[in-house]
C-alpha cells in the first residue's frame, strides 16, 4: 500500500467514454495489497473494461468473499454497489441479490481459496443454477491473506516458497465451470491486459453465468522457481487459443483476416464478440471440444488461455424460473398484497 | 528506439524543465523544497550561487522557467517560481558568513566595463579567487539598468543596494563615475583580460513629422525612466501616450500614472497578443487603468504654437501571405488622432559602442554588433570578453548573469593557459530518496492547489508614489503553499530492467499514464502507441531494454508528477526515486582541467 492518495490529476489526453467518465472515474481506493500483486493488475483491467463498456457505476454491484483477492472490490469501481461477504459465500449472496434485483450487472470477485476450497459448493451451485454474473477467480494457487498455504488450485508437484512439494491434485476451475454448465468460460493472466480486458468486457456483457479464471501471481508467497503460478512460469507455458475483441453494437469487420480465422458471436445485449483464432483447431462454441482440449494441454503442462467457451443463446436463472421482470424493490403494496380476489383466483387454480 | 543513456547529466537535467530553461540553470526544485521547509537562508544561497541577484530577480525576472514548468502542463498554471525566490530573499537570515572566503590576490588584473548585472557577476565569480577586478561605470552607483531603468515600484532601491553590496564586499575595485572612453587605452593598461558589460544603452527614436516641433514633450523612454530614477523628472502631463509594446513601454506608462498622468494610453503597431511585454506586465498596466490600443501606426506628431498636441495614427490590419508571414496593411479607415500632453517613445533599444575603436582588434558585423562566441563569450580579441546586453543585444538580467558566469569561466581558463572552448561539465550528485517502504526524503504527496496570487498594495496607495512597491510578496504561509505545488522534477524516476518482473504494478498505479511496457518501434510510431499518446515532442521518452519478455519500458517524461507511486508499488525496487542535483560549474579550480 502507499501512504499518499493517488493524485487526482490525470493525463491531459485522457479520453472520456460515452457517459462522460474517464477511466480514472472507475477507480476505487488506493490498494492495500502487496506491491506487485497480480490482483492489482486485475483490478486495473476491471476498471478499463467498465470504462470501455460505458457502464454507469450505479448500475453495477461487486460482490466478494474473503482473501486478498476478495479485498480488491474496494480498489475499483468506487462509485458502485458492493458487498463483502464471509469466506466462500459470495456466490449465495450474489445469487440472492440477483434474484431481488435483476437490473444490475453482477460482478463476483473471489480467490482460489475462496472459490475452490471453502466455497467450492457455492461456486458449483451458482453456476449450475445459471446466475447471470461475471465471476472472476483471482487464482494465485495460495491463500495469500493467511500467508501462503497451498490452495486447492495448486498444481500437484508444484513447490511452496520454502520448497515443500504439493502432493494433492489441483482443481481446475475452468474444467469445473465447463462441466457445470457455465455459458461463458475464459482463462487469462494478470500480466496480459491485452487479453484480459476484452475477456472481462465479454463476461460483463454476457447473459448467463460467465466464469473467468485469472492466474494472478502472489508476489509475496507464490512467485518463485517451482511455482506454477509465477510470472515466469505462466509466461513460458501460456497457450492462448484466441484473441477476443468486444464490440459494442454491430460493426463491420474492417481489418483483413485470413478466411476461417475470425468467428463472430452476437450476444443478447447486442454486443459482438469477435474471436481471432490463434490455435487453428480450437472452436470456442464447442463445450466438449473445449473440455477435451483443456485436458490434453494440461497433461502437456500448458496453461490454456483465451475465451474457451461461449454459448450465444445462453439463458439465466430468471429465464428458467420465469420470475417477474421487475426488481423487487420497485414493487409497491398494491403488487405485494393484491387482495382477496387475487387470492381466491390462486386458490381456485389449485383446486 | 535506442535505450536512454542516463549515465551523464544531460538526460535528467532536461527533465528538470525549470532548471533547464533557466539561463543560469538555477536548481529550482532544490530551493523550492528549502522554502517549504522554512530554510530561507539555504534557499537564498542556492539562488545566490546560481543567479547572483535573488532579491532583484525574485521581483523582476523575465522567468523563462515558468512557461517551461511541468506544473503548467498538468494543470492551468506553472509554479510561481520567480516570486518564491523573493520569499527566500525576504525571509532569510544574515548571510555574511556564507559568502565566499577571499583567496589571496593571484596577481592577475581584470577590467569590467559597466557595473550592470553582467559585470557584477564576473566580479563576484573572479574576485574571491584572487583576481583584482576593476569595475568601471560612468554612473555614481553600481547596478546598471537594474538601478537606472527598472522603476522603484517594482524594485526598491534597498534590494539593489543589498545585493550589489554582497559583491562589492568581495573586494573588487569599484571605479564608479569613471566612464571608459577608449578600449585601446584600456588595453594599453596592465589588465590581463577585459570584460565588456556596457549594456545596450540607446533608446530608439521615432522620426515622423512633428518630432522636432513637439520635442519638448516627446521623450525617449529609457532616457526618461533614467531621469525619473535619478529624480530629475518628477512630473508628467495629465494625458500621456506611450508608443511601443515592450516591457519598457509598460514601465513608462505605469511610471507616468504615478507622476500625474491620469489619462495614460499605450499604443502599439501590431496586435495585443504579439506584444513583446510579458503577459503579467500587461496585466499590471491594465489593472492601473491604462488601456492598450493595437494596430495603430504612428504617422505624425501634431503641435500648435510649438507645443505638442497629440499623435496621428494610421489604422492597420494584419495580413498573411501564403508562407504565413505577416504584414500590416492600412485598413483605409480614417486616421485616428489621440490628443495628449506628453509622448513617451519606447519602441526599442539599441547597442552602441562609441568608445570601442574599430581598429582595436574587435570585429563588428554590419549591424554594429561585435563578433562574440555564444559558448565562451570571447570576442575576436582573445583578451576581450563580452556579456549581457552588450554581447547579443538587449535581453534581460538573468541572461546577463548567465553570460557573466560563462565569461568568468573563460577568463579563468584563458589566464590558466587552457582552451576556452573546452567547457567544464556540471557537477552532478545522484541520491536515492528512499527512506522506508513508503517513505521518501522528499514530500511526494501532490498538492492540488491552484497558483496563488502575490498580494498587492491597494491601487489608490500604489499610484501615489513611484517608490511605493506594488507587490507585497508572498508571506511565509502563502510561500509554503505555493512551494508545495512544485512537482520535484529533479527527483527522477530511475529504472533498472534486470530486476523488473513486468508485473504492471507501476503501470497500474501511475496517475498520469506515463509508463508502458511494449514492443520496440521507431520513436514516431511509439509515441502514438503508449498508454497515453506522447504528443509533446519537446519531452523525451525514457527507454530501457533488457526485460525478460523482450519488450521495452517506455516512460513519457512529459507530465510525470514525480509522485514516486511507481517506485512505491514496485515489488522488486526496479524503480527508484533519485534526486539528481545538477550544479553548473562556475569559475574556480573545478572549471579547469588541470
Ligand atoms: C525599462 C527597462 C526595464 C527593464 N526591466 C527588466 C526586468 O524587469 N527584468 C529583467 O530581467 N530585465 C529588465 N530589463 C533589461 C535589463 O535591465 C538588462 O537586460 C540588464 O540590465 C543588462 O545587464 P548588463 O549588465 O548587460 O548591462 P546594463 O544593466 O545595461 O549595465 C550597463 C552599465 O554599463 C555602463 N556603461 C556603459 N558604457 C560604459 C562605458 N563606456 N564606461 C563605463 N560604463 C559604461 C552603464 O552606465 C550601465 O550602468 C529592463 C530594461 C529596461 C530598459
Ligand atoms: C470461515 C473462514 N475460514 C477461514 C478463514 C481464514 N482465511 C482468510 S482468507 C483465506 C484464504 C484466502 O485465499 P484466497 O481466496 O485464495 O485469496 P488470496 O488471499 O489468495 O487472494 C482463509 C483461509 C476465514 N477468514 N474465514
Ligand atoms: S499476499 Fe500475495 S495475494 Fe496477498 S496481496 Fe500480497 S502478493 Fe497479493
Ligand atoms: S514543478 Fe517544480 S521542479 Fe517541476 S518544472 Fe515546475 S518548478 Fe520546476
Ligand atoms: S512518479 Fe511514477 S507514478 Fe508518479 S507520475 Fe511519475 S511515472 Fe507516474
Ligand atoms: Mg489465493
Amino acid at each position: 500500500m502507499t501512504y499518499i492518495l493517488k493524485p487526482k490529476m490525470h493525463h491531459p489526453e485522457l479520453p472520456a467514454n460515452a457517459r462522460g467518465f474517464t477511466r480514472r472515474d472507475y477507480e476505487g481506493r488506493v490498494s492495500t495489497l502487496c506491491a506487485g500483486c497480480g490482483h492489482d493488475s486485475i483490478s486495473a483491467a476491471i476498471v478499463q473494461a467498465a470504462f470501455e463498456l460505458d457502464i454507469e457505476p450505479h448500475r453495477l454491484a461487486k460482490m466478494s468473499g474473503i482473501g486478498c483477492s476478495s479485498k480488491t472490490p474496494d480498489y475499483f469501481l468506487g462509485q458502485s454497489h458492493g458487498f463483502n461477504s464471509v469466506h466462500g459465500r459470495m456466490p449465495s449472496v450474489l445469487t440472492g441479490a440477483n434474484l431481488a434485483n435483476r437490473d444490475l450487472i453482477y460482478l463476483g470477485v473471489s480467490g482460489d481459496g475462496d472459490s475452490a476450497s471453502i466455497g467450492l459448493g457455492q461456486f458449483a451451485h451458482s453456476i449450475r443454477r445459471g446466475v447471470n454474473m461475471c465471476y472472476i477467480v483471482e487464482n494465485n494457487g495460495v491463500y495469500g491473506l493467511t500467508k501462503g498455504q497451498f490452495s486447492a488450485t495448486s498444481d500437484k508437484g508444484s513447490k511452496s516458497k520454502k520448497g515443500v512439494e504439493n502432493t494433492e491434485s489441483g482443481i481446475d476451475l475452468v474444467a469445473l465451470a465447463l462441466q457445470l454448465g457455465a455459458t461463458y468460460v475464459g482463462r487469462s493472466f494478470s500480466g496480459d491486459k491485452a487479453q484480459l480486458v476484452p475477456l472481462i468486457k465479454g463476461a460483463l456483457s454476457h447473459h448467463g453465468p460467465a466464469v473467468l479464471d485469472v492466474v494472478s501471481p502472489c508476489v509475496a508467497f507464490n512467485n518463485h522457481a517451482g511455482s506454477t503460478k509465477s510470472f515466469d512460469y505462466v509466461r513460458e507455458h501460456n497457450d492462448a487459443v484466441n484473441r477476443l475483441d468486444v464490440i459494442l453494437g454491430r460493426a463491420p469487420i474492417t481489418a483483413d483476416y485470413a478466411p476461417g480465422t475470425v468467428t463472430e458471436v452476437i450476444q443478447h445485449d447486442g454486443s459482438t464478440l469477435r474471436l481471432r483464432k490463434l490455435e487453428e483447431s480450437y472452436d470456442a462454441t464447442n463445450r466438449i471440444g473445449a473440455m477435451n482440449y483443456l485436458q490434453e494441454r494440461h497433461a502437456a503442462g500448458e496453461i490454456v488461455t483465451g475465451l474457451l467457451f461461449v454459448d450465444p443463446d445462453a439463458t439465466d436463472l430468471h429465464d428458467r424460473l420465469g420470475t417477474m421482470e421487475r426488481p423487487l424493490n420497485t414493487l409497491g403494496t398494491k403488487d405485494l398484497t393484491p387482495g382477496a380476489a387475487a387470492l381466491a383466483k390462486i386458490n381456485e387454480g389449485l383446486r | 528506439m535506442k535505450a536512454t543513456d542516463i549515465s551523464g547529466p544531460d538526460y535528467f537535467h532536461k527533465v528538470v524543465d525549470c532548471q533547464y530553461a533557466c539561463p543560469a540553470h538555477t536548481p529550482v526544485p532544490e530551493y523550492i523544497r528549502q522554502i517549504a521547509a522554512g530554510r530561507y537562508t539555504d534557499a537564498y544561497m542556492i539562488n545566490w550561487k546560481s543567479n547572483v541577484f535573488p532579491g532583484v530577480l525574485g521581483r523582476t525576472c523575465d522567468r523563462p522557467c515558468e512557461p517551461a514548468c511541468r506544473r503548467g502542463r498538468v494543470e492551468d498554471e506553472p509554479v510561481a517560481i520567480c516570486r518564491l525566490k523573493r520569499v527566500a530573499a525576504d525571509n532569510k537570515g544574515d548571510i555574511a558568513a556564507l559568502l565566499p572566503k577571499l583567496a589571496p590576490r593571484n596577481g592577475r588584473k581584470i577590467a569590467c566595463v559597466g557595473a550592470g548585472p553582467a559585470s557584477l557577476t564576473v566580479a563576484r565569480d573572479l574576485a574571491p579567487l584572487g583576481y583584482e577586478v576593476h569595475v568601471y561605470d560612468g554612473e555614481a552607483k553600481a547596478g546598471g539598468f537594474i538601478r537606472t531603468q527598472i522603476p522603484r515600484f517594482r524594485l526598491p532601491e534597498e534590494v539593489i543596494d543589498e545585493e550589489v553590496g554582497y559583491i562589492t564586499a568581495l573586494g573588487p575595485v569599484m571605479r564608479l563615475g569613471e566612464r571608459v572612453e577608449s578600449l585601446k587605452a584600456l588595453l594599453a593598461k596592465d589588465y590581463d583580460a577585459i570584460f565588456v558589460g556596457c549594456g545596450a544603452p540607446r533608446g530608439r527614436d521615432l522620426d515622423v513629422p512633428g518630432r522636432k516641433e513637439g520635442a519638448a514633450n516627446i521623450h525617449v523612454g529609457i532616457d526618461w525612466l533614467a531621469s525619473v530614477s535619478f529624480g530629475h523628472i518628477e512630473k508628467v502631463g495629465k494625458r500621456v501616450v506611450v508608443l511601443g509594446g515592450g516591457n519598457t513601454a509598460m514601465d513608462c506608462c505605469r511610471t507616468a500614472r504615478r507622476l500625474g498622468g491620469q489619462d495614460v494610453k499605450v499604443v502599439v503597431r501590431s496586435g495585443f497578443d504579439e506584444m513583446k511585454a510579458s503577459p503579467w506586465e500587461k496585466e499590471d498596466a491594465m489593472h492601473e487603468d491604462i488601456p492598450i490600443l493595437n494596430f495603430l501606426v504612428p504617422k505624425e506628431f501634431t503641435h500648435k504654437n510649438g507645443k505638442l498636441t497629440g499623435v496621428v495614427f494610421e489604422k492597420v490590419a494584419p495580413k498573411y501571405d501564403d508562407k504565413g508571414r505577416r504584414s500590416l496593411v492600412p485598413t483605409g479607415e480614417p486616421d485616428q488622432h489621440i490628443a495628449c500632453d506628453d509622448v513617451l517613445v519606447a519602441v526599442g533599444q539599441e547597442n552602441s559602442f562609441p568608445w570601442i575603436e574599430r581598429d582595436a582588434g574587435i570585429e563588428f558585423d554590419k549591424w554594429g554588433m561585435p563578433a562574440v562566441s555564444a559558448k565562451t563569450m570571447q570576442s575576436s580579441n582573445p583578451k576581450v570578453f563580452f556579456g549581457g546586453d552588450a554581447a547579443f543585444g538587449p535581453k534581460n538580467i538573468i541572461w546577463a548573469v548567465a553570460h557573466g558566469h560563462d565569461a568568468a569561466v573563460s577568463i579563468e581558463k584563458f589566464l590558466s593557459g587552457e582552451d576556452v572552448e573546452d567547457r567544464p561539465p556540471p557537477g552532478v550528485s545522484v541520491v536515492s530518496q528512499k527512506m522506508g517502504i513508503h517513505e521518501w526524503s522528499y514530500d511526494n504527496d501532490i498538492a492540488n492547489d491552484q497558483r496563488y496570487k502575490v498580494p498587492q498594495q491597494e491601487k489608490a496607495i500604489a499610484l501615489k508614489s513611484v517608490s511605493t512597491e506594488v507587490e507585497l510578496g508572498f508571506d511565509p504561509l502563502l510561500g509554503f503553499k505555493e512551494a508545495q505545488r512544485c512537482l520535484n522534477c529533479d527527483v527522477q524516476t530511475v529504472f533498472s530492467a534486470p530486476v523488473c518482473i513486468e508485473c504492471d504494478a507501476c503501470v497500474d498505479i501511475c496517475p498520469m499514464d506515463c509508463i508502458t511496457f511494449t514492443d520496440n518501434e521507431d520513436e514516431a510510431d511509439l509515441r502514438h502507441h503508449l498508454k497515453a499518446p506522447a504528443l509533446n515532442l519537446t519531452q523525451d521518452i525514457y527507454i530501457a531494454d533488457g526485460l525478460k519478455t523482450g519488450r521495452i519500458m517506455a516512460k513519457d517524461e512529459d507530465v510525470c508528477l514525480h509522485c514516486g507511486l511507481c517506485a512505491e508499488r514496485c515489488p522488486t525496487g526496479a524503480w527508484d526515486m533519485q534526486k539528481t542535483l545538477i550544479d553548473i560549474t562556475h569559475a574556480g579550480s573545478a572549471c579547469r582541467s588541470k
